[in-house]
């Protein structure tokens, strides 16, 4: 079936996405190949085949619908270590997540010096970070900076978890980036846990977006399970701040599906009913049954997408396995730039 | 003219790097009214918009420099005194040291971080301190702390071109106290190369900042009672020039190393350690460390900060001990 065919039935729908077909087959997809990667990659762990992982899952919806709101080649990411979704918006294939995962001597991503889901690529704009949180959106606000004094017309987008907003680094962040009214979104992905501390152990307020209040900063929070909405949301913010409107704060609501990492045992301190209550929630079933409910897709379609994610994943598996790993003395290089 | 203070040294350097490259900019605390050592004073009126006032907030400064270096600027960062450096120390140990390490050479961070350190200006616990014992535990890192006015011009002037992060100490009591004459003195160009300041053959001494005065000028007064030393000005302190402490360590046979920060722990046992591992067979005396005693902080009352301090008289007593030996 080509769009053309299908487009008479759902044109009107399709519009009050803001967003083209070949847009949600993106988000679809994207979503997907994520959620299986961190299948996949949780099984590789398990196997005993990769020390260490951390994941993404639940979060696929409020990352693929932000990064999407970017110009990719021209924007920058600074990403954390949940981004996974994130990043193959911004051009990572299924056979880099690997690579990165088994700490290849390929990896792009420091070819194996960092945990896994440390992501940067400079050709890409991902910038490089690492595991203490909230020190990256000092980084964004540099990047933003840098920018404008530069009259270059980019967004900084950066990401942290709730937890983060507790940082000092978070608030300097915050504060300097409305100061200079700076191109820069806060993004954060309120999935309710930081490791096993629930919000309220976090902070005293509901709404992450309230800390917007205190820096006299736009600021918006979105149901983050729905792609669409998330879309909606971040894209006007973008606009606005490429057009010179500063900085803005948006919380995305969403659920960590997962444990914290490979090494967290969940089950210690979340509630199974809150797990399943959340898990209704799953971003991409609801994607799923609003797409078809609105006729954007035809089921088969939709089933032809996840066959080929599914191939696209044991491809990479298969692949990355047989990359080299780096040599023991590469650990020297790189200290300095010459 | 060309007599210069340190101070006026550094603020050459600044305006120089603004003028000769376009992405250079100085961030800090009062910077755009000149610091409150005057550092960057009379920079706002001759580049207008590359002198940015920042929150009294040192990580984002640290952080935002990080950010812009990325993006291709060579931000110059001033924290107002090293002291108050350490709430940015997250940003220089997990970020900036480790950025071209990580990212495989990909990018690099060009940037500058100035900051007075040390004491001898009554500036108790929080305006005295010295800080490159934790910064030279960073690869990555390149910690520079000179001494005289022409090599504060010109290492400045390198740390801003050079594509590593570079933490640039200015020693605080130096800025008005050491003159000297600009043209035709040594300047040192060069990251991490010594310089053999004074040449004897009883002892060498090591130092750098303030202490490299003292020494100095312990080492005169000690030249006229026959007790002749090589000082060895260290100028860059990681990475350090091993090749120039284990050439003096060897001639001289005893050494004597000097520096202001506690003794514990400081940058002396780094300096003692090599020697000993590499020119032990060269040694006729124990490797002697002269520093401040292991208190948590230089003391504000004159009594208690000379007593903290090491001086030339202190510097020529422990010379001649190890002299004699």
């Amino acid at each position: 079936m080509t769009a053309k065919e299908r487009r008479p039935r759902s044109k009107e729908t399709i519009d009050q996405y803001l967003l083209s077909e070949q847009q949600l087959e993106e988000m679809y997809e994207t979503m997907l190949l994520a959620r299986r990667l961190n299948e996949r990659m949780l099984a590789l762990n398990r196997q005993g085949r990769a020390p260490f992982f951390i994941g993404g899952t639940g979060q696929e919806a409020a990352q693929v619908g932000a990064a999407m709101s970017l110009k990719r080649g021209e924007d920058y990411l600074v990403p954390y270590y949940r981004d996974l979704a994130m990043n193959l918006v911004f051009g990572m294939s299924a056979r880099e997540a690997m690579l990165n995962l088994l700490a290849k001597k390929d990896d792009p991503h420091g070819g194996g010096r960092q945990m896994p889901s440390h992501w940067g690529v400079g050709s890409r704009k991902v910038v490089t970070g690492g595991s203490v949180v909230a020190t990256q959106l000092l980084h964004a606000a540099g990047i933003a900076l840098a920018a404008k004094m530069s009259s270059d017309p980019i967004v900084v987008l950066t990401c942290c978890g709730e937890g983060s907003t507790s940082k000092g680094d978070f608030h300097e962040a915050l504060n300097f980036a409305q100061i200079h009214r700076l191109p820069v979104i806060f993004y954060v992905q309120n999935n309710g846990y930081a490791i096993s501390e629930s919000t309220e152990k976090e902070m005293p307020i509901a709404h992450v977006a309230d800390r917007a209040r205190a820096y006299n900063m736009h600021s918006a929070s979105v149901d983050g399970m729905d792609a669409i909405a998330v879309y909606q949301t971040v894209k006007p913010a973008v606009d606005q701040a490429r057009r010179g409107g500063g900085p803005f704060l948006i919380e995305a609501r969403c659920y960590r599906l997962g444990a914290h990492s490979s090494d967290d045992d969940d089950s210690r301190y979340r509630p199974k009913a809150e797990l399943e209550e959340w898990t209704q929630k799953d971003p991409i079933t609801l994607f799923r049954r609003r797409v078809e409910t609105d006729k954007v897709f035809p089921p088969e379609e939709l089933d032809e997408i996840e066959e080929r994610v599914t191939a696209e994943v044991q491809d990479a598996v298969e692949w990355a396995t047989n990359q080299p790993d780096p040599a023991p003395e590469d650990a020297l290089g790189f200290v300095y730039r010459e | 003219m060309a007599v210069m203070t340190v101070l006026e040294a550094v603020r050459t350097a600044l305006g120089e790097a603004l003028d000769a490259d376009a992405r250079t900019f100085i961030l800090g605390e009062d910077v755009e009214t000149g610091g409150v050592f005057r550092a960057t004073e009379g920079l706002k009126a001759r580049f207008p918009g590359r002198l940015i006032d920042t929150p009294l907030a040192e990580s984002s400064i640290v952080g935002v420099s990080i950010g812009a270096a990325h993006y291709g600027m060579r931000p110059i960062a001033e924290i107002q005194f090293a002291d108050f450096i350490h709430s940015a120390f997250d940003q220089f140990v997990s970020e900036a040291s480790r950025w071209s390490y990580r990212t495989r050479g990909e990018s690099s961070l060009p940037m500058v971080v100035r900051t007075p350190w040390g004491g001898g200006v009554h500036g108790g616990q929080h305006h005295s301190q010295s800080i490159e014992a934790y910064y030279t535990h960073l690869p990555g890192l390149k910690v520079v702390a000179p001494s005289f006015p022409a090599d504060y011009r010109s290492l400045l002037r390198a740390s801003v071109d050079d594509p590593n992060p570079v933490l640039f100490l200015e020693h605080k009591r130096t800025y008005r106290l050491i003159r000297q004459e600009i043209d035709g003195a040594a300047a040192e160009t060069v990251i991490g190369r010594s310089r053999v300041t004074r040449r004897g053959g009883d002892l060498t001494i090591y130092a750098y900042g303030l202490m490299l005065h003292e020494s100095l000028a312990a080492a005169e007064s000690l030249s006229a009672e026959g007790i002749e030393c090589t000082v060895v000005d260290l100028l860059t302190l990681l990475p350090l020039d091993v090749e120039t402490i284990l050439e003096t360590a060897r001639n001289t046979g005893k050494v004597l190393i000097v520096h202001e920060d506690t003794l514990t722990g400081g940058f002396g046992g780094e300096i003692a350690a090599l020697i000993a591992e590499h020119a032990f067979e060269y040694l006729d005396a124990p490797v002697r460390r002269l520093a401040a005693p292991d208190i948590p902080a230089m003391p504000y009352a004159h009594a208690m900060e000379a007593f903290f301090m090491p001086d030339r008289d202190k510097i020529a007593t422990a010379a001649r001990e190890l002299a004699a030996y």
